[in-house]
């Protein structure tokens, strides 16, 4: 029988089947991190099970994590209690953990990518829903709650009912500035937030197949975004060629072997989803959200639209927009470049292409967060760093940041910010902020112009 | 994981749709590495301003609504991070049930690992349901698991739905039995899975 991407992994991972009941599903790589796994690691102990599979773990400080003087002890005593018990629980069980200031520490989901750690095929889980990010290599990677850490710990599998499937297809050209961040918050302005809920998504099509492992990665880290577990991109050459030589991938003949593999996990060309979307990449444009969900977007040069549901009212007045009326000119005094959606060496490469030669709006509180210590070094290597720096921009240090405001980064109430992250929830960047999501080329133009402007008219890349 | 058969109790109606887990218990509340204390801060930023006053609208505050152990919201509830301290802060202020007509996946999930029952109605019977409690706070309304139906009496009349759940996650709810428990009796087959697999790994 036919059978797609997300089947032949998942068939690959069943242990075993409970008549009219879930899956035991076999996870390779467990990722973890401060915020979601403390009570997992207490749950065990206050049983007396033994971490199954310590090796199969890795570890790292990103969500409540300072992005300023990490060398330092952190101020916050519950902050640094949280980082210090991950510590102390990586230590006590044998696992491996990239801490602060460690030359591998930087936000999960960038993390393990750059290393080699995420491959095709694998089954792969963290506590944080954004880990559908890891899909962008043709593997099944979704988010899970503590209580499933703990099952985790304790046996290495978890127990799943397989979810339906869900393709969507991009065929086309992009224009001009259209980023792969415009391409996945246009799904979502189309189909809507909960329209993957019960699926896994394969999105698909020449726009995802040209598209670099960064841009696809930022495809498939919103997948949760439109309610879908996860998302999956079909592996090739493009995939081969970014793990081949990374510090945890196969190497030499077991790479050429690894290849050979993944190479039979593309869908089927008959295979059938349950539900599927098709869209033309000219339709697309360099997109904004005006509301408080990420399915709330618009193209830049659009208008609000006039009147809706009891939701979007109250979305407008949270973020004291009005119906009918453009975002452009809209002054802005926060720009945030950063998160596990737009943290990657790519996403500051397209910033620093059009900030170089400008200089920075003096109203504007840029913070430029790089998703890792490597895509620090990378910066440094490539210039990039003098780039931001000669434009008026300081880089922080590697972590979550104001993508969820955990730590001291959160944008004043009332103040709007133009965001590459993934979240536009009442609050998400801190009590009563107001966040606009865009692409790294959008938050870099608003830095610049210190107000949204239409990069459409002056963007030729 | 505590028991669940049949609860009466009132329930707190929360119209409101895509209720996000940042709503539920915000990020700056994450920092505990235990799960106690939660509820305190369930719904912090609506229930109260930015200065610590309560909103004295907001359905939680409201006198007829205390002790009510049934929240009723809007569709698509529980979207948004994978945070269980959701699931934790909803179960810590009180609340054995949340009905709504869609529910997102990893909440649903966290719920059920937390002796939370989360109950989809049709979004025919969640409008007449939130109508009922909004304007006769003191319904009783009954779920009973075991039978997976929720009802209520108005004006004499019973009106009553049935609600789906994994057969089971059912046995798991009434029995107070979790995941771990099954995973942990299963270490063999797991161990045999680890050794026969012959894909690439």
């Amino acid at each position: 029988m036919s059978k797609t991407l997300f089947d032949k992994v998942w068939d690959a991972h069943v242990v075993d089947t409970i008549p009219d009941g879930p899956q035991i599903l076999y996870i390779d790589k467990h990722l973890i991190h401060e915020v979601t796994s403390p009570q997992a690691f207490n749950e065990l102990e206050a049983r007396g099970i033994p971490i199954a599979r310590p090796d199969q773990i890795v570890a790292t400080a990103d969500h409540n994590t300072p992005t300023v003087n990490q060398h330092l002890p952190i101020k916050d005593p519950l902050s640094r209690n949280q980082l210090e018990q991950l510590t102390k629980n990586c230590e006590k069980h044998g696992i491996t953990l990239y801490a602060l200031g460690h030359e591998y520490n930087g936000i999960v989901h960038v993390m393990a990518p750059e290393l080699g750690i995420t491959q095709p095929g694998m089954t792969m889980v963290c506590g944080d829903s954004h880990t559908s990010t890891h899909g962008a290599f043709g593997t099944i990677a979704f988010g899970i709650g503590t209580s499933q850490v703990a099952q985790v710990f304790a046996s290495q599998s978890l127990l799943l009912k397989k979810p339906k499937s869900l393709r969507v297809n991009v065929n086309g050209t992009l224009a001009a500035g259209v980023l792969p961040k415009d391409v996945i918050l246009y799904i979502i302005s189309q189909i809507g937030t909960n329209a993957g809920t019960g699926y896994f998504c394969e999105y698909a099509g020449n726009v995802f197949e040209e598209m670099s492992m960064e841009g696809r990665m930022t495809v498939c880290n919103m997948s949760i975004e439109m309610g879908a577990r996860g998302g999956m991109i079909a592996p090739d050459q493009t995939t081969f060629d970014y793990i081949e030589g990374k510090k945890f991938a196969p190497q030499g003949d077991a790479f050429a072997k690894a290849v050979s593999y993944w190479k039979t996990l593309p869908t089927d060309p008959d295979a059938v989803f349950d539900k599927e979307y098709h869209f033309d990449a000219a339709d697309i444009g360099p997109m904004l959200t005006y509301g408080t969900n990420p399915g709330m977007g618009i193209k830049i040069n659009a208008h609000i639209p006039e009147t809706g549901d009891m939701t979007f009212e109250k979305a407008l007045e949270y973020m004291d927009f009005k119906g009918g009326t453009q975002l452009l000119d809209t002054p802005i005094n926060y720009v945030f470049i950063g998160s596990c959606t737009n943290s990657r060496i790519e996403d500051f490469r397209v910033a620093a292409h059009y900030i170089k030669g400008k200089q920075k709006a003096a109203h504007v509180n840029a913070w430029l967060v790089p998703g890792s210590q490597q895509v620090v070094k990378q910066l440094q290597e490539e210039g990039l760093t003098q780039v931001f720096e000669a434009a008026g921009f300081t880089l922080r240090e590697p972590g979550c940041s104001a993508c969820l405001a955990m730590n001291d980064d959160k944008i004043p109430s009332g103040e709007y910010c133009v965001s590459t992250s993934n979240r536009n929830f009442e609050g998400r960047q801190g009590q009563g902020a107001r966040t606009i999501l865009a692409s790294p080329l959008v938050a870099a133009a608003t830095a610049i112009e210190g107000k949204i402007i239409d990069i459409t008219k002056t963007v030729k890349i | 994981m505590e028991k669940f058969s049949t609860l009466i109790t009132t329930a707190v109606p929360l119209p409101i749709e895509n209720v996000d887990t940042d709503q539920i218990i915000p990020a700056r509340f994450l920092k505990a590495t235990d799960k106690k204390g939660f509820g305190d801060n369930v719904f912090r930023d609506w229930r109260y301003t930015n200065d610590g006053n309560k909103h004295e609208d907001f359905p939680l505050n409201q006198p007829q609504y205390a002790n009510a152990q049934i929240l009723v919201a809007g569709d698509n509830f529980g979207c948004g991070s994978s945070r269980e301290h959701a699931a934790w802060a909803i179960v810590g202020y009180g609340f054995k049930v949340v009905i709504s007509s869609f529910f997102a996946d990893i909440f649903k999930g966290n719920a059920l690992n937390n002796g939370l029952l989360p109950i989809q109605v049709s979004p025919d019977f969640l409008t007449t349901l939130l109508k009922e409690v909004q304007t006769h706070p003191a319904t009783p309304i009954t779920v009973d698991l075991e039978a997976q139906t929720v009802h209520y009496k108005t004006s004499g009349q019973e009106i009553k739905t049935t609600f789906e759940i994994d057969p089971y996650k059912k046995v798991c709810m009434i029995n107070g039995y979790d995941d771990i428990d099954y995973l942990v009796n299963s270490k063999e087959k797991i161990e045999n899975f680890e050794k026969e697999r012959v894909i690439f790994k």
